[in-house]
């Protein structure tokens, strides 16, 4: 009796494994031929929402997913470890991603590299400029904004606004791209303001909010009137500001609604120009390029809509220098001095001249210093 | 120059007092949860959560005070939890203290998650620097009524610890679980009060840091203060009043390295921000004894035996 009862148990098990299988074959059939629709998978190592580095980057995903055909996977919070392989593989193994967007510098070596070269077929592409052509798999790459354009913008406004002709800058540590922000709002407000000088706290790390708190009072303590900053989170940096009556000048993304009296304008990526073009590149059947980097003339930075403390002198000039910038006009006319007397800039650089990825001094008009 | 160190000390003065203020209430409960003789490392977890919680209920309606004592509750509720769970036989506190910290963690970045973009009502400062006309000593001044809170409660923990039945009980509990049953007292019940009482406070320094100084909600508020802070008891060595002078030392030794940048020394940064650790490394070895501390320290915490 219990014989034929399991063989038709066995077969109707069979079938359905069978119908499901023939089902799954078909929805990976239909996937390999509608080529135009493309599944993107986005990691954060942060809260998407947190005034800075990764809002810069959710505020041009949103951006994408209005472009046809195109499908946004994100996660957020994802650590700088194992952790984001096992995001990105789930991304691209259930959800269909085709490119994958690992937006934390601490991703790329080794876990976006090992990846790449497990996946041929999957495109990846890393938010900092630390692939090598050379070395590292064709499928993988690199894109950058060059934020010290916007930064130099925040300089020029922020040199008509001051009054005691001091600027405030909350950075975390100083490595090159830290530098060429402050530099950059230095040579900025001196183009306005000749006696403009910047002066630099440096916290040690990149998100240590009571400290950037600490340094963003000690500077007004010290008279500085605008304040501005590089650090991951700007949030707590520029509220305080606000709370002490100064004005300020943003970093990453917008942080306008945090300071309704005091902000002037901030620097800000434009992350959707290199989305999108990702996506048209794709679409269009091409791979995208593996190295992308640049400022405004290419459109991958931008300024924050003017804030309150913005006069319409500093508003005109900001204008004119984003002009200047997409025309390619150097921010750094050499010679240069840095702040211990001794020339480090020998000559006109254009903006995205390699010689100034290499920064590591603060120019002279800049009190603080590197070690 | 003179000038100079004068901006450094009010910069020292007023971070004592606007950095002070978490570490206080943190190693406060500490203190009292350890005369008790159990350790709550979960303390970092009850800041952050009582930080989410302040701000959360701070925005929802429209009272800072509110978010204060919703932040205390959930404070509790957390520190209830550590206690009946250590209540259990064969549990060590030091293990469901670590779990505690990353489940007080994970969950407040779970729910406050839609907190972070809202801007929150914060608690108002009381100008003490009217007198002056040093506008950065005015600012330095701007005492949050926390900080008195804090004082207060310190000076009443270590009174009723003293002074009064509780105390005793919450004492012989804590250095000899034997004796406390011996006159009838539950050790667990004493127990899970204490922790609860503790996270209470854990969670008002943590609506501290989201309702005033840095006063804003983010993931990364803490960066650690609720542990150090929980150091700062065996620093202070069990004494609700030495943990105001550790908690204030520390504030003050923040302060150090952001305003020297500010007026020009600028050189060794690294070091200065390091202040505080050294500072307490040089006053711990200085005041350490093997008697005193055999003293101070509750005979039933895990560390002891």
């Amino acid at each position: 009796m219990s014989g034929p009862e399991i063989s038709r148990r066995t077969l109707i098990r069979t079938t359905a494994l069978g119908l499901a299988g023939a089902t799954l074959n078909l929805g990976a059939l239909g996937r390999a031929f509608a080529a135009q629709d493309l599944t993107v998978g986005v990691v954060y190592v942060g809260a998407r929402d947190d005034f800075g580095w990764n809002q810069a980057h959710a505020v041009a995903i949103k951006a994408l997913k209005e472009v046809p055909g195109v499908k946004v996977v994100e996660e957020e919070n994802v650590p700088e470890t194992d952790a984001v392989s096992k995001s990105m593989e789930s991304m691209i193994n259930l959800d269909g991603a085709a490119l994958i967007l690992a937006t934390s510098f601490g991703y790329y070596t080794p876990f976006v590299v090992d990846l790449a070269k497990k996946y041929p077929d999957v495109q990846f592409r890393h938010a900092a400029p630390l692939w090598n052509k050379d070395k590292d798999p064709k499928n993988a790459g690199s894109y950058f904004g060059y934020l010290n354009q916007a930064h130099y913008v925040d300089g020029v406004a922020a040199g008509l606004c001051t009054k005691t002709n001091k600027i405030g800058f909350v950075a975390a540590k100083p490595i090159a791209s830290v530098l060429s922000n402050i530099n950059s709002v230095l040579l900025g407000a001196r183009s306005t303001n000749p006696k403009a000088t910047v002066q630099v706290i440096f916290t040690g790390d990149w998100s240590m909010p009571v400290r950037e708190a600490e340094a963003a009072n000690a500077l007004v303590d010290a008279g500085c009137d605008v304040i501005t900053c590089h650090v991951d989170g700007p949030k707590v940096v520029i509220e305080t500001a606000e709370k002490r009556g100064v004005m300020s000048c943003g970093h990453n993304a917008s942080q306008a609604p945090l300071a309704p009296k005091g902000f002037i304008t901030g620097a800000e990526y434009k992350w959707e120009t290199i989305y999108k073009g990702y996506a048209a590149d794709i679409a269009a059947g091409k791979t995208p390029p593996n190295f992308l980097a640049g400022g405004y003339e290419v459109d991958f930075v931008r300024n924050t809509p003017f804030g309150a403390a913005a006069t319409p002198e500093a508003q005109k000039a900001a204008l004119a220098a984003i002009e200047g910038l997409k025309a390619g006009k150097p921010i750094y006319v050499g010679p240069l001095k840095d702040n211990k007397g001794k020339v480090v800039i020998d000559k006109t650089y254009g903006n995205l001249d390699p010689f100034l990825d290499k920064m590591d001094y603060l120019l002279e008009g800049v009190s603080g210093s590197t070690t | 120059m003179s000038d100079a160190i004068l901006t450094v000390l009010i910069a020292m003065l007023g971070g004592a007092i606007r950095v002070s203020t978490p570490f206080m209430f943190v190693a406060l409960g500490e203190c009292l949860t350890e005369k008790s003789g159990r350790v709550n490392l979960g303390l970092e977890g009850t800041l952050v959560m009582g930080a989410m919680v302040a701000y959360a209920a701070s925005y929802h309606t429209g009272s800072p005070w509110l978010g204060v004592l919703a932040a205390g509750v959930a404070g509790s509720a957390l520190g209830a939890m550590h206690g009946s769970i250590c209540g259990l036989p064969k549990v060590n506190d030091v293990a469901v203290g670590i779990a505690m910290m990353l489940f007080g963690v994970g969950l407040a970045f779970f729910f406050g998650k839609p907190y972070i973009q809202p801007t929150a009502p914060r608690l108002d400062s009381i100008p003490l620097g009217f007198w002056s006309d040093n506008v950065n000593l005015k600012s330095a001044l701007q005492v949050n009524p926390l900080f008195f809170v804090g004082i207060v409660v310190a000076l009443v923990l270590a009174w009723a610890l003293r002074n009064t039945r509780w105390g005793l009980v919450v004492r012989t509990v804590g250095d000899s679980a034997p004796a406390a049953r011996a006159m009838g007292i539950s050790v667990n019940l004493v127990r899970l009060l204490t922790t609860t009482v503790g996270g209470f406070l854990a969670g008002v320094g943590g609506a501290f840091l989201s309702l005033s100084y840095p006063g804003s909600w983010n993931q990364g508020l803490s960066s650690g203060q609720g542990l150090m802070a929980v150091a700062l008891v065996i620093f202070a060595r069990w004494s609700p009043v030495r943990c105001v002078y550790a908690a204030l030392l520390f504030g003050a030794a923040g302060a150090i390295g952001p305003s020297l940048q500010s007026i020009g020394v600028t050189q060794g940064y690294y070091f200065f921000n390091a202040a505080p650790y050294i500072l307490t490394l040089i006053i711990m070895i200085a005041t350490s004894s093997a008697t005193h501390s055999a003293r101070d320290m509750p005979g039933e915490l895990s560390m002891a035996k």
